[in-house]
């Protein structure tokens, strides 16, 4: 088991580095660090000076791959530094100034503070939604429910963000609209979140889910498990949905680790401090070191994602082997 | 005079039709194939929401037209010059008073543009409730004794016709009946021929529910003709612009994401996947090698990243964007690129597992025993056995590229702002919800226009994976779906 997860960790090197180079390519060789300063500093007419000055403190002043006039050629470029240094999970300073690592180390706890609960709660709400609708297969219940999955998956997230915040939190009262405190006076702000976040996902994941047990349902041991009179209940609980779970797996334990990462949008309308609004306003206010971190935690964090859904096969799956 | 414009997506689009039109016509010639999509359009479900997505398509053809006006060759008043531009800002004019040559409007406009004339140069001065007749904000009126008051004007177009708000509603009725009589009308005209010819002959086709979508769109299209040319049904933004016109015009921005963004990824997915999963080898670890690193990356960062540099390199080569239009034509074609390039992955993970499966098979070994060349034996025997899993892709990845346009341009990465969106819409909708009273109605006509699109792009997808995902052919049996209840019903 060790052997087999150090062998995937070593294989994840050359992607990482792979993620890498695209990112590089797509910041600094499309677009030289010229072209970024000049859009950076806004004016269409800024003198050289002020760009060079800004390339400089920023080290984007070196050359690309190989420096001819330092002591270490491949060391003291911008590859080196932006993109070999991510690897040792170096994240530098963003172009603002500020040390991306910390602030990465900061704001991951709201973005999980939302998510983890989110994914949970979602996660087991459709489970159960796709048992009963597997329960009654065939029915007018079955088409009812499989209709209204679809409805609900057809609406944009950011329909449920903004219906949800101005009806429970503009009309109703119930909750804050947006904010965010740390610790349990925080609750009231990450309900509403939480609730839109499962409500989003419901059309989707039920959908999806529906369709694995009901493949599922078709096996011969669901017959065998109905011909011996055990009743329909059991045979959901004790014999589709353990069975069930393993193709459920592949698509859940994936996006775990991203769970740190956090949604773009929720947190931007719902103004949560994580992770995820830390990418949009970089987006926004082009700070490209940023984002360039975040595309590289992201792939990290994926990695791992693809790396437990295979160890978590295991657990689920005796026939699964690592070797 | 007019001079017609070639857009790149003008063009791209009118080329996707046409293939589409060869790949039905070579469908004849497949009966598998035909009695698959048969099946599709024997459900009342696939028949009617195709006609709504021919329905979408069709406007988006229509706004694709594009061509330039003639400016007369006198100056303009400033009054005729709102009428031949539609934005405000957009009318710039040229001397043209000393040069005999004609010159053109800088603005581009479409046939849809031209349809919707009626509604479009109704413009107000700022926010509008639908269906209201006074403006959202107070301003100070004189009055005609002198005094300044300060309260609500009258809009300048909506309802201009009216005397006072009493006479509203019974207005609204009568038009809104006119209009629906008007549809019917129409609506009858079109089915009525088809139905005669057809009463005596047994369909499979279930035409009650095709003759139900038509009417339905006929109806609601003349009655948001009649009554947006004298109301502003979803009310005006911010400038005053009428949001149905917005909203009309983002369909185009829509079906062309769709479509566009769908092509792009087909054939790389194609040629990698099933390249991949026939060569095998060291073909099979590279494609493999790209599709995983292009996958760990969270798309959406990817694609705010590509976009972001699209408008480093647009700002940096201003002079060769000088109008609006190509200027956000160019950004749109970049972000259809973009999402395509970024979204490959899946289509092709898909393909190559397929291939590897299906070049083990008997006739795939007796095709090479014959010597038959590798093009061959991958365009006779692997390219036609993995076409269902290439439609499905096709059919569900539009709708889902439909939505993560409006997430897009909410983010601010989307398609350029002159150009009409739904994300675009709805992104203003952020400031508007938070005014007081809430400008509602831009975030709802959005809601309506891209949730009508998707369900039926949903639905549709829905009975063409039904009718071509073999995995599915059990549980249909098990559970009778739509499609199978159709079918049986069939006809009338």
């Amino acid at each position: 088991m060790l052997n087999y997860i150090i062998r995937r960790l070593l294989y994840a090197l050359p992607i990482l580095l792979g993620v890498n180079i695209i990112t590089f390519a797509l910041f600094f060789v499309v677009n030289s660090p010229d072209q970024m300063a000049r859009v950076h500093l806004g004016d269409k007419h800024v003198s050289e000076e002020a760009i060079d000055n800004w390339k400089a403190q920023r080290g984007y002043d070196k050359p690309l791959f190989i420096n001819h006039n330092s002591d270490s050629p491949l060391t003291d470029t911008i590859f080196f530094d932006k993109s070999i240094r991510l690897l040792a999970f170096d994240f530098g300073k963003s172009d603002e100034g500020r040390s991306i690592g910390s602030d990465i180390q900061q704001r991951m706890w709201p973005s999980l503070a939302v998510q983890l609960p989110t994914f949970i709660i979602g996660v087991s709400i459709n489970i159960l939604f796709a048992l009963l609708i597997v329960m009654f297969r065939a029915t007018v219940f079955d088409m009812a429910a499989v209709t209204l999955c679809v409805v609900m998956l057809s609406i944009s997230g950011v329909f449920y963000i903004i219906g949800g915040q101005y009806l429970f939190a503009k009309i109703l009262s119930l909750v804050p609209i947006s904010g965010y405190l740390p610790g349990s006076d925080g609750l009231k702000f990450l309900i509403l979140p939480i609730i839109i976040g499962v409500i989003g996902g419901i059309g989707a994941g039920t959908r999806l889910y529906r369709t694995v047990f009901l493949e599922e349902a078709t096996r011969d041991y669901i017959r065998t498990a109905r011909a011996k009179g055990v009743s329909e209940f059991h045979v959901l609980l004790r014999h589709l949905l353990p069975n069930g779970m393993i193709p459920i797996l592949t698509s859940v334990v994936v996006v775990i680790p991203s769970l740190f990462i956090g949604s773009l949008l929720m947190e931007s309308f719902f103004g949560i401090p994580g992770l995820g609004s830390y990418t949009l306003d970089a987006i926004q206010a082009q700070d490209f070191a940023i984002v360039r971190s975040m595309v590289f935690l992201g792939s990290v964090l994926y990695i791992i994602g693809l790396l437990l859904t295979d160890i978590s096969y295991t657990f689920v799956d005796p026939r699964v082997r690592l070797s | 005079m007019i001079k017609p414009v070639l857009l790149w997506s003008d063009i791209l689009i009118f080329l996707l039709v046409a293939a589409l039109g060869l790949f039905v016509l070579q469908l004849r010639n497949n009966p598998q194939a035909k009695k698959r999509w048969a099946s599709v359009f024997h459900s009342k479900v696939g028949l009617s929401s195709f006609i709504v997505i021919l329905f979408y398509v069709s406007i988006a053809l229509l706004d694709s037209l594009h061509f330039r006006e003639a400016l007369p060759p006198v100056s303009l008043t400033p009054d005729e010059r709102t009428l031949t531009s539609d934005e405000s800002q957009q009318s710039s004019q040229p001397d043209t008073g000393q040069s005999q040559a004609v010159a053109y409007d800088n603005q581009i406009k479409s046939v849809l543009d031209v349809i919707l004339a009626d509604i479009e140069k109704n413009h107000e001065k700022t926010y509008s409730a639908p269906f209201a007749i006074y403006s959202f904000s107070k301003e100070n009126m004189t009055l005609a004794d002198g005094t300044v008051v300060r309260d609500f004007p009258r809009l300048q177009y909506a309802g201009s016709h009216l005397n006072n708000e009493s006479e509203r509603l019974a207005d609204i009725i009568a038009r809104s009946a006119d209009a629906m009589v008007t549809g019917l009308v129409i609506a009858l005209l079109l089915i009525g021929g088809h139905w005669l010819a057809t009463r005596n002959t047994s369909s499979q086709v279930p035409w009650r529910a095709a003759y139900w979508t038509i009417a339905l769109l006929c109806i609601a299209c003349s009655w948001l003709l009649e009554l947006g040319s004298v109301y502003h049904i979803f009310g005006t933004d911010k400038v005053g612009q009428d949001v149905l016109v917005q909203s009309i015009k983002a369909v185009r921005t829509g079906v062309l994401i769709g479509t566009l963004a769908t092509l792009l990824t087909l054939p790389i997915a194609i040629i990698l996947g099933i390249s991949a999963g026939y060569f095998k080898g060291w073909i099979d670890d590279v494609v493999q090698y790209i599709y995983i690193t292009l996958s760990s990356i969270p798309g959406i960062l990817l694609i705010a990243a590509s976009v972001l540099l699209i408008d480093v390199y647009i700002e940096t080569h201003a002079e060769d964007f000088n109008l609006t239009a190509i200027r956000a034509d160019f950004k749109f074609l970049a972000l259809c690129a973009i999402l395509g390039l970024t979204s490959w992955t899946g289509l092709c993970r898909l393909l190559r597992a397929e291939t590897l499966k299906i070049s083990q098979l008997d006739y795939v070994q007796a095709a090479h025993a014959f010597g038959v060349s590798h093009p061959r034996v991958i365009g006779k025997h692997i390219l036609p056995n993995v076409t269902h899993i290439i439609l499905i892709a096709l059919v569900l990845d539009f709708s889902g590229f439909v939505l993560a346009e409006a997430v897009l341009s909410y983010i601010g990465v989307g398609v350029d702002a002159s150009m009409s969106s739904w994300g675009n819409m709805i992104n203003a909708a952020r400031s508007e919800l938070s005014r007081d009273p809430v400008v509602w109605w831009s975030v709802s006509a959005a809601f309506v226009f891209m949730f009508s699109l998707v369900l039926a792009a949903n639905l549709f997808s829905d009975q063409v994976r039904n009718a071509f995902d073999p995995r599915l052919a059990h549980t249909a049996a098990d559970a009778p779906s739509s499609q199978h209840t159709a079918a049986t019903q069939g006809g009338q």
